[in-house]
């Protein structure tokens, strides 16, 4: 049973605006992002001795602490997965201070994924290895995408669950609408039509553009510490309640296609039985939930693999109005990958903290206990973040 | 439309390596290779050192009879690479041997390709390689 619960909690977060050309580089995003967390919570950066982000970003971790001003690290460290690492940091960096290895972790994720490189772009590998396996094998078939990857998977997931293309849209039409009302969202202002979704080109059946996540620029970060010290800062600590990551049997970087069922959920379930058991809650103890959304109808099979719904049910919750604010479990009050932007993951961290300090744009009543989920059909990780009461 | 949907040339193609060669040469000779584990008997595809169940190594190659379902798929509409044209089918096809491989479905509209649909392989000639490809049959 891991003891790190209610150990640790993030105590300040920070990002940068989120846009299709930044005009500065990944690590002024950041510096600037980092700087922005420790002064949300109330401390100095060069108490920051700690860092933990994504084997995918560019910025190594010497580099931002030199950019910061920490005066020494003890604990320096990346996770994988891609956006599947989302949660991980903060899994690393509640590890490192509830053991004492450290007391002050940064975790950060920053990216010109629109200006400097097109993210989803295709990957060509050749030569087989351990890392390029997936595009070695499926690039020359033409799946050279993380679009049409996954899109091979949600196609499986259509067949068995009867979920439609309309099913899909009403998730992109609550994003957009959650998107629309929060300034910080690339998509404010922005909602979408369901004539607007089916006339939307598509990318990789069944996976229309509206389907799929933003290429952005920006930077978010968070300040990791323990709990005891994070009550005496600036702002109420949130606790980091249960983190885990998931990656069983078969599991291969988007596209496990080797294993009998290749419905990108066989991560989430195993993250989630581990979170679950170790902070004593369930489904019902959320008040709300951050489900990642790389593609907005992979957020079907995430909210029945963490147990929100039953197999094949997401469809008709999402249809009834459950994730919308106002519902029984709004998801992605940020707006979501779709809407606000593609920070990997971190943006729906940030969207958390907000929610339960009660200072979100679409704020829910009453937050408690927030799960935030990580790229699913790859290595993932999910995190339990509760309100200090 | 030709719906060929699956080009020859100027694609890119597989670096077959020592481990890889054998399911490459078959495919040049014809014949759908894969492998399985001598001891607990499941098919191993992509090629790998040792069977991934039971870990017992070496794996033998057997021939598959190359026929199967479509197990689930992807129309491509944005092309990847300039040798696609798209729109073209990506597919998972379940061999009726119980094993899974991704290729490509030629010769059908992609409109028409549905799930659980009846598929036999045949073999494209790249040049350097030659691709398992396949194709719908009634």
């Amino acid at each position: 049973m891991a003891n790190f619960s209610k150990k640790a909690a993030i105590a300040g977060y920070g990002a940068t605006e989120f846009s299709k050309n930044s005009g500065r580089s990944e690590l002024k995003l950041a510096t600037e992002a980092a700087l922005a967390a420790c002064a949300d919570a109330g401390i100095n950066p060069s108490e920051v001795d700690g860092i933990s982000t994504y084997t995918m970003d560019n910025n190594n971790e010497q580099e931002v602490a030199r950019a910061i001003g920490s005066k020494e690290l003890k604990f320096f460290g990346q996770t994988s997965g891609g956006g599947g690492g989302a949660c991980a940091p903060l899994m690393q960096a509640a590890m490192a201070v509830a053991t004492g290895v450290a007391e002050t972790v940064l975790c950060y994720r920053a990216m010109n994924e629109r200006s400097e490189y097109r993210f989803g772009q295709p990957i060509q590998a050749q030569m087989p290895t351990s890392d390029n396996l997936i595009f070695a094998y499926h690039g020359f078939q033409g799946l050279m995408t993380a679009a049409a990857l996954l899109a091979v998977s949600m196609r499986r997931y259509m067949h068995e669950s009867g979920a439609t293309q309309d099913d899909f849209c009403n998730y992109a039409m609550v994003a957009r609408k959650h998107a629309a009302r929060n300034p910080n969202a690339f998509f404010y202002g922005k909602p979408i039509t369901r004539e607007e979704y089916h006339a939307s080109r598509m990318i990789a059946d069944p996976f229309h553009l509206l389907d799929c996540c933003q290429e952005s620029d920006g930077a978010c970060a968070v300040i990791v510490t323990t709990a005891e010290r994070a009550r005496d800062l600036r702002q109420p600590a949130v606790l980091i309640n249960a983190a885990a990551q998931g990656s069983p049997w078969g599991t291969m970087g988007l596209g496990a296609y080797y294993k009998q069922d290749i419905v990108p959920r066989d991560e989430c379930a195993a993250a989630a039985r581990q979170l679950w058991a170790t902070s004593g809650l369930s489904p019902k103890d959320m008040q709300m939930a951050i489900i990642y959304d790389h593609f907005g109808p992979t957020v079907l099979p995430g909210l029945e693999a963490y147990g929100f719904c039953e197999y094949g049910e997401a469809k008709d919750f999402i249809k009834d109005g459950n994730i919308e604010v106002g519902g029984t479990l709004p998801v992605n009050t940020n707006g979501g990958q779709l809407g606000e932007a593609y920070i990997h993951g971190m943006n729906g961290v940030c969207e958390a903290v907000r929610q339960i300090r009660g200072t979100a744009i679409n704020q829910v009543a009453d937050v408690e206990n927030v799960l935030v989920t990580a790229g699913s059909g790859v290595p993932t990780s999910a995190v339990v973040l509760s309100r200090d009461v | 439309m030709s719906y060929v949907s699956a080009p020859a040339e100027g694609r890119p193609l597989p670096v077959p390596t020592e481990l890889s060669a054998p399911h490459w040469d078959g495919a040049r000779e014809g014949r759908l290779m894969v492998q399985q584990c001598p001891v607990c008997e499941a098919y191993v595809f992509i090629p790998r050192r040792a069977c991934p169940q039971c870990l017992a190594e070496p794996l033998e190659w057997v021939e598959s009879s190359g026929k199967g379902t479509i197990y689930s798929y992807t129309i491509i509409h944005r092309p990847p690479h300039p040798a696609f044209e798209p729109p073209f089918c990506a597919a998972i096809i379940a061999l009726e041997e119980g094993w899974h491989m991704l290729s490509n479905v030629v010769g059908t509209d992609p409109a028409t390709i549905a799930v659980g649909q009846a598929v036999a392989v045949e073999f494209l000639d790249c040049g350097e390689v030659t691709l398992p490809v396949f194709r719908r049959v009634n």
